[in-house]
């Protein structure tokens, strides 16, 4: 496969938000060992909201999230997250679309 | 609020605007309610729209909804890493008085037929994210409750058309969850480019547009496929596969839009132009096998949230709109015989579905999902022995024609071996009939 390199942050500046501070719409649960569905999202969250910290859990910073819900159908069987659409008016506010 | 409504409708995309649009009309007393800033605000689509389904709600459309280019030309592309396979279809016959299909570009759009909504007589409240079902004693559907303050609001009857990930429906206990081989991840950028620019370099006009669907070794070996669609000044392009295979192959979805943007056949279309804005979301493509229970006593679901995509043709808003619809129309013969909104009197809506285009096209296609997905070959083998074949034959190098035939089918029957292609092409036909 040809390597193209890509910042998701670079793609997400483009879009416009409306941050409900100290309120995120997701919550990843307390674990030490991610489940492999809960580690798949670092990859396939189309924001990259998901990173593994330096001792191997999976945390999540919202904040540029497309609310598309993928993260929230992989894990819906393993229970890993907590997922709730923002409040309303909150989020990300499609210009396009 | 203390007041009760005749309908509750959650969700402002094409299908709640649809039906909040024809229960107003009809004199009925409707609250709409949508969780982002605008109708629009949390929408993504390609897009396209095909006339004749809104036509059927709002005659003169044309009149004032915000479109961008109507479509005079479809290119269908088989790409391998180098190349492109296809068929174009144009005609001068779409350029007609009342074109067939548009592209819009969705957040206008939808806040234009919002505002349609409000002047029917809807009441809409934005900002405001419904969080539940409220049921009487008898597990009937009453009202919805909301993330506002004294949030609680009833009704007669609740229509669900908040959209793929549903999530009234299944918090409520009254949908199953939607499964990961039953939706697709899109990702979608938009382009813009001056409007001549558009046109000199897609050969069209102004006001015409093309539309090009591509399947192919962009999606990796996933189940999916791609699309770039022109609007006036700019272009919408994006590539969607299902999360199910996202999850299994572990690609990440901006890495394969930028593959795709990258394509040797794409690139030049886009050259120059200007991204404002990446948006992703889910598309409902489990097809007739995923659609859930559709009504019950007080309650029906329409558009993404009841899974009504055609991912065949590309077609989701016309069932969306058609759905909600046809769920209005439901109420209001209900309403007009006074009859209780119980699930027996809403079972109307399921039979006026399936003698529309919307489940019959399910029903058409209801065994396709199920061969892709056992058949990832079809995105990956066929795309490169399609172009294999094309440059053998196209080459000129002093090889007989003859010679070049066998090497062909010699290709074909050792990567797919004769009764598998046999097998495939009869799983595609028996999927398609």
């Amino acid at each position: 496969m040809q390597e193209i390199s890509i910042k998701v942050e670079e793609k997400l500046y483009q879009n416009r938000y409306m941050v409900d501070e100290g309120r995120p719409h997701i919550v990843v649960k307390p674990h030490t060992q991610p489940t492999d569905a809960l580690a798949s999202l670092v990859k396939i969250c189309p924001a990259g909201c998901y990173s593994r910290t330096e001792t191997g859990q999976v945390e999540i910073a919202p904040d540029g999230c497309l609310e598309c819900g993928t993260c929230r159908i992989v894990c819906a069987a393993t229970g890993d997250i907590e997922w709730n659409y923002p409040r309303g008016g909150y989020g990300i506010l499609f210009k396009f679309g | 609020m203390s007041e009760t409504f005749d309908a509750i409708v959650i969700g402002a995309g094409p299908s709640g605007n649809a039906c909040a649009y024809v229960l107003a009309k009809s004199g009925l007393n409707v609250l709409q309610i949508e969780r982002g800033e605008y109708s629009g605000s949390k929408n993504v689509q390609g897009a396209i729209l095909y006339a004749d389904a809104l036509e059927r709600i709002i005659p003169d459309f044309r009149e004032d909804a915000p479109l961008e280019r109507h479509i005079v030309e479809q290119r269908m592309w088989i790409l391998d890493d180098k190349a492109h396979v296809g068929g174009h279809y144009r005609s001068d016959a779409f350029n007609e008085e009342k074109p067939n299909r548009y592209t819009i570009i969705r957040a206008q759009f939808d806040k234009w037929f919002n505002r349609k909504v409000r002047e029917a007589g809807a009441l809409v409240v934005c900002e405001t994210t419904v969080t539940e079902l409220i049921k009487d004693g008898k597990g009937k559907v009453i009202g919805v409750r909301t993330d506002r303050e004294d949030g609680e609001v009833y009704a007669d009857v609740v229509v669900m058309a908040d959209g793929v990930n549903a999530l009234v429906g299944s918090r409520s206990g009254i949908k199953k969850e939607v499964a990961p081989e039953t939706v697709a991840l899109a990702v979608k950028e938009m382009h813009f480019l001056p409007q001549d620019v558009i046109e000199s370099r897609f050969n069209i006009g102004e006001e015409e547009g093309v539309v090009i669907e591509v399947a192919g070794s962009v999606t990796v070996g996933m189940v999916g496929t791609a699309f770039l669609y022109t609007n006036k000044e700019s272009i919408a392009i994006g590539i969607g596969c299902l999360v199910s295979d996202f999850t299994e192959a572990q690609v990440r979805p901006a890495f394969l839009l930028e593959k795709f943007k990258n394509h040797p056949s794409i690139k030049p279309l886009l050259a120059g132009s200007e991204v404002k804005e990446y948006a992703a979301h889910l598309i409902p493509e489990g097809g007739l096998p995923a659609v859930p229970q559709l009504f019950g006593d007080g309650w029906m679901i329409v558009g993404d949230a009841a899974q009504f995509v055609n991912a065949v043709h590309r077609e989701g808003s016309n069932l969306a709109m058609t759905s909600g619809r046809l769920a209005a129309e439901t109420i209001i013969d209900a309403k007009k015989a006074g009859k209780p909104m119980s699930a027996s009197v809403l079972s109307a809506y399921k039979k006026a579905l399936e003698n529309s285009f919307v489940l019959k096209d399910l029903h058409k296609y209801r065994r396709l999902p199920k061969v892709l997905h056992h058949n990832k070959h079809f995105f990956t083998d066929y795309p490169r022995l399609l172009s294999s074949a094309a440059e053998t034959m196209l080459r000129v190098d002093g090889e007989d024609k003859r010679s070049k035939e066998k090497k062909v089918t010699k290709s074909f029957r050792s990567t797919r071996s004769l009764g598998g292609l046999i097998g495939d092409m009869f799983n595609l036909a028996r999927a398609f009939r």
